[in-house]
C-alpha cells in the first residue's frame, strides 16, 4: 500500500505544487532542523537499525556526514526505510532530501527519474549464493535452477541477461523486500539467492547457519552504488557530492577522526585549504569554512567508514578491492579541493 | 361532451429544471453548471500542472515506455513471454495472472461458502458447530497473515525437488510446486475436440427440448443416456478412427528442477487457498442469511410434498434465497479480486507485483503505471458487477418478483 500512497503523493505533489522543481533543499533542511534520508529496510553494513533503533552502515554514514556538515550534529537525521520499489518515488515526491540506499548508478535511472547520482560510495557487482550441499562451484552450473531475487532492482535484469547469454534456463521468484527474499531462499523455495555481492555477505549473516551457504566466484555485473538527489537544485547536488569527496580526500591526506584537530593546525598548504583555515570553499557550497573538519569528526574519512561498516572492523570483513583509493589499486578518487 | 382527459401541456423545460436543479429551480441548474465547471477546471489544472512539473524535473512522462523491452523474467506466464518482450506484454501477463487467481478463487470460495453455510444451518450439532468455528476463525484473521501462513506452511511442509513426493511416478509434489504430466496434441486432437464440442451443444439442445416438454406438455423425457453417448461415445469413436488425441509428456528430474510437464507454483496454491477460504467465510454468512430469509413455511411445504431436505433446498429454498444472496455476493467477488493484489507479499507475479511493482521501478513512471493499474482494476470490478447484476435480474425475473 505504501507504494500506492507514495504514487498518489507524487501525483498530488506534481499536480498541486506549482514550483516544486526549484525548491531550496538546503534552506528547507535547515528550517526543518532535520535531514530526511532514504535508506534500506535493513542491509547490514549499508543501512540497518540495531536493537536500540540506531541506524548504522556506509549509506547511513553518508547521511550523518551531510547532517554533520550542515548542523554539526550527526543525530539530526530522520531515516526513512524504503523498499527497492518505493525508493525513487519517495525521492521524486520530496518525502526525502537524499536517497542513500545501495542504489546502482545506471543511465536510465540518471536520465529518466528526474534525479542525479552524486558519486559512488561503493563499487559492487552482482553475485550468487547457494547452499554448499548442492555442490555447485560456478554460476555456469546453475542451469534449470530456481532463483530468488528482490523485485525492482537492476539485479532482476542482470539475471535475465546472464542466463540468456549463457543459454541456461531458470525460474525467477521475485519478492518485494529483501527479508522476504532471504526467507524464501532459506525455506528452500529456490536454489540460488542473487543480489550485489556485498549484499550476499551481509544477508548470509542473517541465515541460521551462515556456514552452510557459499557465495559463487562469478561477478556478473558492474554495480556502482551511490546517493541520489532530485533534479533542479544544483547547490544541494554539490553539497551531497562534495561530502563524499571530502571523506575520500581526507583519507588521501591521512586525516582521520582522531587526528583532525592536530592536522588542522599544521602549516601544510593543502591541509589548510581542505580543513578550512585557507579559502572559502565551504561557504561557496552554502556550508561553513570548517565543513570538512565537521564531516571527518562526525564519521571519519572514507577508509574509517569502510572498515567500521563492511571492512576488516565489521562482521562482513569485505576486502577493500575496487573500493581502495586510486593510488592503492582501487577506484576511489576525489577531484581536488582547491 | 367528451369525457376524455385533457393531455397535459409539454413539460420538457420543467422536467429539465427539476432533474438538474431539484427544488431550487433554475438557480439550482446554474449552481450545478458552475460546480461542474469548477471541477473540470481543477482537474485540468492538476493534469497540466503535473505535466509541466514532470517536464521541469526531467522525469520521463507518457506511455511510450510500454513499447520498451522489459528485460526481466516472470515465473508464471499464461501466454509466452521472455525478458525481451515489452512492458505492454508484462502488463498483459500480470493481468492474466491476476484474473486466473481471481476466477479460480471465486469458484472455490463460492463452493466452500455454500457448503459451510449448509453446515451451519444443519440440524446436526457437530456440523453446525464446525461451520460456526470455520466462519468465526477465518473471517476474523487478517487475510495477509493467512496468505503468509499458507505460503510458509506449504513451503515448510514440502520436501525439496530431489526428495519430492511422487504419485504413481508421474506427478511430483515438492516445494517447487506440483508437477503434472502435460498433454501434447497429436493428429487425433482436432476431430476429438470437434466431436466433444458437438456433443456439448447437442446435449444442451436436448436439455432445452426436455424442459419445454416438461413445462408445456407435462412429459418427462429421460435424457441422461443420450447425453452420456453424446459426451463420451462420440469423442471415443474419433479416437478409434483417428488415433489418440494427445499423449502426455512426463516430468523428469533434471538438474535442480523438473523438466517437462506442467507446474503449478506454490505461490499460486497458497494465494488461491488463502483467498478462497477467507472469502468463503463471508460468503457462508451471506448464503445463510439468504436461506434464513426464505420463510420456513416453504421448507415445510416442500416436505409435505414428500421432497427430501436436499431437494427442497435445491428446488425451492435456494432459488428464492438467491435474490437476497446475489448483491452482497458480488461484493465478496470484488473483494477477492482486489485482495489478490496481496500476492506481492509471497512473490506471486500478479498485476501489482510485475507491473505496478517491477515495471514501475524499472521505468520510474509512477503516475502512468499506477493510473493504468487502477483503471484495469476498476474495469474488472465493473465487469464483475455487471455480470452479477444481469444474473441477479434473471433470478428475480424467474421468480416473478
Amino acid at each position: 500500500m505504501k507504494r500506492v500512497t507514495l504514487a498518489l503523493t507524487l501525483a498530488l505533489a506534481a499536480g498541486l505544487s506549482a514550483q516544486a522543481a526549484d525548491a531550496q533543499t538546503l534552506k528547507t533542511v535547515k528550517d526543518r532542523g532535520m535531514l530526511s534520508c532514504g535508506v534500506s529496510q535493513g542491509l547490514p553494513g549499508f543501512s540497518s537499525p540495531d536493537d536500540k533503533g540506531n541506524w548504522t552502515g556506509i549509506d547511513v554514514d553518508v547521511c550523518r556526514a551531510i547532517a554533520g556538515a550542515i548542523f554539526n550534529d550527526p543525530t539530526k537525521v530522520k531515516y526513512v526505510p524504503l523498499s527497492a520499489k518505493d525508493r525513487f518515488t519517495a525521492l521524486q515526491s520530496g518525502e526525502i532530501d537524499v536517497l542513500s540506499r545501495n542504489t546502482t548508478w545506471t543511465i536510465s535511472r540518471d536520465t529518466s527519474l528526474g534525479a542525479n547520482f552524486t558519486g559512488v560510495t561503493y563499487y559492487d557487482g552482482q553475485g550468487f549464493m547457494v547452499k554448499k550441499s548442492l555442490k555447485v562451484n560456478s554460476a555456469l552450473e546453475l542451469n534449470s535452477a530456481s532463483v530468488c531475487v528482490q523485485t525492482g532492482t537492476t539485479t532482476e535484469q542482470n539475471l535475465a541477461d546472464y542466463f540468456k547469454a549463457n543459454n541456461m534456463k531458470y525460474e525467477v521468484i521475485a519478492f518485494a523486500t529483501n527479508d522476504e527474499t532471504v526467507k524464501a531462499y532459506e525455506a528452500g523455495r529456490c536454489d540460488v539467492f542473487t543480489t550485489d555481492q556485498s549484499g550476499l555477505y551481509a544477508n548470509r549473516l542473517k541465515l541460521a547457519n551462515p556456514n552452510d551457504h557459499m557465495v559463487l566466484p562469478e561477478i556478473i555485473s558492474k554495480e556502482p552504488l551511490g546517493p541520489m538527489v532530485r533534479h533542479g537544485d544544483d547547490q544541494w547536488f554539490d553539497i551531497v557530492k562534495w561530502t563524499l569527496f571530502a571523506m575520500i580526500t581526507a583519507e588521501e591526506l591521512g586525516v582521520t577522526s582522531k587526528n583532525v584537530d592536530e592536522k588542522a593546525k599544521l602549516e601544510n598548504p593543502e591541509l589548510k585549504r581542505v580543513l578550512g583555515s585557507d579559502g572559502n570553499f565551504g561557504e561557496q557550497l552554502g556550508l561553513t569554512k570548517d565543513w570538512v573538519v565537521r564531516i571527518v569528526k562526525t564519521v571519519g574519512n572514507y577508509g574509517e567508514v569502510f572498515d567500521r561498516n563492511v571492512g576488516a572492523g565489521s562482521p562482513l570483513a569485505i576486502n577493500r578491492g575496487l573500493n581502495n583509493l586510486w593510488n592503492k589499486g582501487g577506484l576511489q578518487y576525489a577531484p581536488p579541493i582547491r | 361532451m367528451s369525457n376524455e382527459a385533457r393531455k397535459p401541456p409539454a413539460q420538457i423545460a420543467l422536467k429539465v429544471r427539476r432533474m438538474l436543479g431539484g427544488k431550487a429551480g433554475w438557480n439550482g441548474v446554474a449552481v450545478q453548471f458552475a460546480f461542474a465547471a469548477i471541477l473540470g477546471w481543477i482537474g485540468y489544472e492538476i493534469v497540466s500542472n503535473a505535466r509541466t512539473n514532470l517536464e521541469n524535473q526531467h522525469i520521463a512522462a507518457g506511455f511510450g515506455f510500454l513499447r520498451n523491452n522489459a528485460g526481466f523474467d516472470v515465473n508464471q506466464t499464461l501466454i509466452s513471454y521472455t525478458g525481451s518482450d515489452t512492458f505492454l506484454r508484462v502488463f498483459v501477463v500480470g493481468l492474466l495472472n491476476t484474473l486466473v487467481v481471481s476466477v479460480v478463487g471465486i469458484v472455490f470460495a463460492t463452493v466452500i461458502g455454500f457448503i459451510v453455510a449448509l453446515c451451519r444451518l444443519s440440524p446436526n450439532w457437530l456440523l453446525s458447530r464446525v461451520g460456526e468455528i470455520y466462519v468465526e476463525v477465518l473471517r476474523n484473521l487478517p487475510v495477509l497473515f493467512q496468505i503468509l501462513f499458507w505460503y510458509l506452511a506449504v513451503l515448510a511442509a514440502l520436501p525439496n525437488p530431489r526428495q519430492s513426493i511422487s504419485l504413481l511416478g508421474i506427478t511430483f509434489l515438492s516445494n517447487r510446486g506440483l508437477v503434472v504430466p502435460s498433454p501434447i496434441g497429436q493428429s487425433g486432437l482436432e476431430p476429438f475436440l470437434a466431436m466433444l464440442a458437438l456433443g456439448v451443444v447437442a446435449s444442451l439442445a436436448l436439455r432445452f427440448h426436455a424442459r419445454r416438454a416438461l413445462f408445456q406438455e407435462g412429459r418427462m423425457i429421460r435424457i441422461w443416456p443420450y447425453v452420456l453417448w453424446l459426451l463420451f461415445g462420440l469423442p471415443l469413436a474419433t479416437v478409434l478412427v483417428f488415433g489418440l488425441p494427445f499423449t502426455f509428456e512426463l516430468p523428469q528430474l533434471r538438474g535442480f528442477n523438473f523438466a517437462g510437464g506442467s507446474r503449478i507454483i506454490p505461490e499460486f496454491v497458497a494465494l488461491t487457498v488463502a483467498l478462497s477460504t477467507y472469502t468463503a467465510a463471508f460468503i457462508a454468512e451471506i448464503v445463510r442469511a439468504g436461506i434464513l430469509s426464505v420463510h420456513k413455511g416453504q421448507m415445510e411445504a416442500g416436505s409435505s410434498l414428500g421432497l427430501s431436505r436436499g431437494a427442497t433446498l435445491r428446488l425451492i429454498v435456494v432459488p428464492q434465497a438467491m435474490r437476497v444472496i446475489v448483491p452482497p455476493l458480488t461484493n465478496q467477488y470484488l473483494n477477492l479480486t482486489k485482495n489478490s493484489s496481496l500476492a506481492v507479499a509471497i512473490g506471486y507475479p500478479d498485476l501489482v507485483s510485475v507491473f505496478a511493482g517491477t515495471s514501475l521501478s524499472q521505468t520510474g513512471q509512477a503516475i502512468e503505471i499506477i493510473a493504468m493499474t487502477m483503471g484495469i482494476y476498476l474495469l474488472i470490478s465493473l465487469l464483475t458487477s455487471a455480470v452479477m447484476s444481469v444474473y441477479g435480474w434473471r433470478v428475480s425475473r424467474s421468480l416473478g418478483a
